[in-house]
């Protein structure tokens, strides 16, 4: 699928120095990245912190005043047209033609690439079979998101840009979406994001730049990143038994157990942080099997970026 | 999928035919409308056969020798009847018999009683036995090609050509970019001369349809002349519609909003109906500014469409006003891939 060229070994983007100011404001001030292929890179941070800006300028749609920049080991100045057709990208806020149909529009976008997937192929991955004959005015917020991630792959691109892929979704469709690009991950794709949800963040992407004025204020894992906080785990998780579909746990019982820090129940999921994941969950599966109960659901997550966000500038993301 | 599918130029063809037909005001404005008015106008400026004048004479000899004449149609009546008549312009002449001779009572500064003058008196002169001394005869023609409708259906359809034009272009360039939708197409590998060129042919494909349905309209409803080559009719259209292209174009190459352009389009073209000639000929404009209103591309236009239907002349002929047709394509479309926005 790759094409064969040189330094295919190579990161799939590289950012040097990376400076661009509009007026007076510096949107984006000396920026080092390096993206490795395969991997799910996010750019994280309020609204005004720089990311737009910053993937523009990765997907050549706006100049930078100084830095370099290299994508598959190419540059804008040089391999441009190449690398039309080895990337595929997001906006934010595109809007395609009304009266066209999810076909003719994805039709129209694969003409521009000389290879790529079938229309057909897009319309699956991107699950819009059903509308695949509607004009892009009769989709849901959620179907024209997706209609325009499909427009992003026609090409069958080596690197993705997502630019706000989820902004003003409803929960239902971010996640429908999330499932999309986890496809796509596992495709072995490059795919970069920016996004202002913590979530979306930690759900998707591998490593993570957290953005402030023009400048990467923390970079890793979201674990890594999280663990600079002092990381802790929470575990959800609800019980059936018999005819109650969502039973309560004794409290007391899950509250004995080492590492569990504490407890609270809405609605039958209970939720505990715990600080030895590995050895507190075999005890809480224990105890659910000696009082006769079944899992309905069980998850683990680590500590929000959030808070990794709060510490660093004092403020909350979404305030801005 | 088959190569032609696979073919971005194509693709960004049949896009732009596709929201044409999709927008059904569109359809109305580019071909309905003018054959409306056409019609319309039509009506209001139609021919009527030469009117048969009315007038009065004092005698039934006189009546008689009058109503001998197709051209006339005489009433007899007394001369203080007839002058009350005369002055309500019931008649247009009273005929009145004198011991020496006869007497024409009339308005000279009637055009139409004038002529019943000279209609009247010929008769009557006739009837009295004089004989022409020279023999003549009439040769009647109906001309088609002097009658209004025929002035006016080469400047309904030079307007026509440059409003589908401009609108076509300029509206769908600034709502892409307002939409972020050239944003978008520029992040592909789109060729960005591909995008402009879409618009250019579809553009002529439709001026084929557009022209025959308004030309046929008035070719079989009014009879309205095609004194000179159709094929070169056809490349005055052709060459007026690129030229009003490349002004839409150069109008929607900066503007950011809807508004902004409509603005500009209405600053470009309103000057252009009212001097141009469309309805009335741009002659009639003081001579001060006659150069200025000699060098817009609609007057050219329109100059040279009347120069080829109703007095057939070739393109040779014309050559000026072609020359300032190229000049406003190849001006504004050199300025507007320069200053063109694509985000």
């Amino acid at each position: 699928m790759m094409n064969g060229t040189k330094k295919a070994d190579g990161p799939s983007l590289l950012l040097r120095g990376v400076r661009k100011a509009f007026a007076d404001v510096k949107a984006v001030d000396g920026l080092d990245l390096e993206v490795a292929r395969g991997e799910c890179f996010g750019l994280l941070g309020p609204n005004g912190a720089g990311k737009t800006t910053t993937i523009e300028i990765c997907e050549g749609l706006t100049t930078p005043d100084a830095g370099t920049v290299e994508l598959l080991g190419l540059n804008w100045r040089t391999g441009a047209s190449e690398l039309r057709q080895r990337i595929g990208v997001q906006l934010q806020e595109t809007q395609f033609p009304d009266k066209l149909t999810v076909e003719e529009t994805l039709r129209l976008f694969r003409s521009f690439f000389k290879r790529g997937i079938s229309v057909d192929e897009s319309i699956e991955t991107a699950q819009l079979e059903e509308k695949r004959r509607s004009r892009v005015v009769g989709l849901s917020g959620g179907q024209k998101q997706r209609l325009a991630m499909a427009c992003a792959l026609v090409g069958d691109p080596e690197l993705l840009f997502l630019d706000e892929p989820t902004t003003g979704l409803d929960p239902q469709a971010r996640r429908h979406l999330w499932d999309l690009v986890d496809r796509l991950k596992q495709a072995g794709r490059t795919i970069i994001l920016t996004t202002h949800y913590m979530e979306e963040a930690e759900r998707l992407c591998d490593r993570v730049a957290i953005m402030d004025h023009g400048r990467v204020i923390a970079l890793g894992t979201p674990q890594q990143l999280i663990a600079t906080v002092g990381g802790e785990d929470i575990v959800e998780f609800a019980v059936a038994s018999g005819e109650t579909s969502r039973a309560v746990v004794n409290a007391a019982l899950l509250k004995a157990i080492p590492g569990v820090q504490s407890l609270d129940v809405d609605e039958g999921l209970h939720r505990l942080s715990v600080s030895e994941l590995h050895t507190a969950v075999p005890r809480i599966f224990a105890v659910l099997r000696e009082q006769g109960l079944h899992l309905s659901e069980f998850r683990t997550h680590s500590a929000s970026l959030e808070d990794v966000f709060v510490r660093l500038t004092g403020r909350n993301l979404r305030d801005e | 999928m088959n190569s032609l599918e696979l073919s971005s130029l194509y693709q960004l063809t049949v896009v732009r035919f596709r929201l044409l037909f999709r927008e059904p005001e569109a359809i109305f404005w580019i071909f309905i409308f003018p054959i409306l008015l056409a019609v319309g106008l039509g009506i209001a400026f139609r021919n009527r056969p030469a009117d048969v004048l009315q007038v009065g004479a004092t005698t039934t000899q006189l009546t008689q020798a009058l109503n001998a004449d197709k051209g006339l149609t005489a009433t007899t009546m007394d001369e203080a009847a007839g002058t009350q008549v005369l002055a309500t312009g019931s008649i247009l002449l009273l005929a009145i018999q004198r011991p020496e001779g006869v007497a024409y009572k009339f308005d000279d500064t009637n055009p139409d009683a004038r002529t019943a003058r000279l209609l009247v008196d010929r008769a009557i002169q006739t009837a009295a036995g004089r004989s022409d001394a020279v023999r003549a005869e009439n040769e009647l023609v109906h001309e088609t090609g002097a009658r209004y409708v025929d002035f006016v259906v080469p400047g309904l359809l030079g307007m026509n050509l440059m409003g589908s034009a401009m609108w076509g272009l300029g509206f769908s360039i600034v709502e892409a970019r307002q939409k972020k939708l050239l944003k978008r197409l520029v992040a592909s590998p789109m060729p960005r001369w591909q995008y402009l060129a879409s618009f250019l042919l579809s553009r002529l494909a439709m001026l084929v349809v557009e022209v025959a349905v308004f030309l046929g309209f008035a070719r079989v409803a009014f009879g309205v002349p095609f004194r000179g080559s159709l094929v070169q009719l056809g490349l005055l259209c052709v060459l007026t519609s690129l030229a009003f292209s490349a002004l839409g174009l150069l109008v929607a190459s900066r503007a950011k909003t809807m508004e902004a352009a409509s603005g500009l389009m209405n600053l470009v073209m309103l000057p252009m109906w009212i001097l141009s000639g469309v309805f009335f000929s741009a002659t009639r404009f003081p001579v001060a500014i006659q150069p200025l209103v000699r060098a817009l591309p609609l007057t050219a236009a329109i100059d040279a469409l009347r120069g080829n239907m109703l007095q057939g002349m070739n393109i040779g002929q014309m050559i000026a006003r072609v020359g300032i047709l190229l000049a406003w394509f190849v001006l504004p479309f050199a300025v507007s891939l320069r200053i063109f926005r694509w985000r």
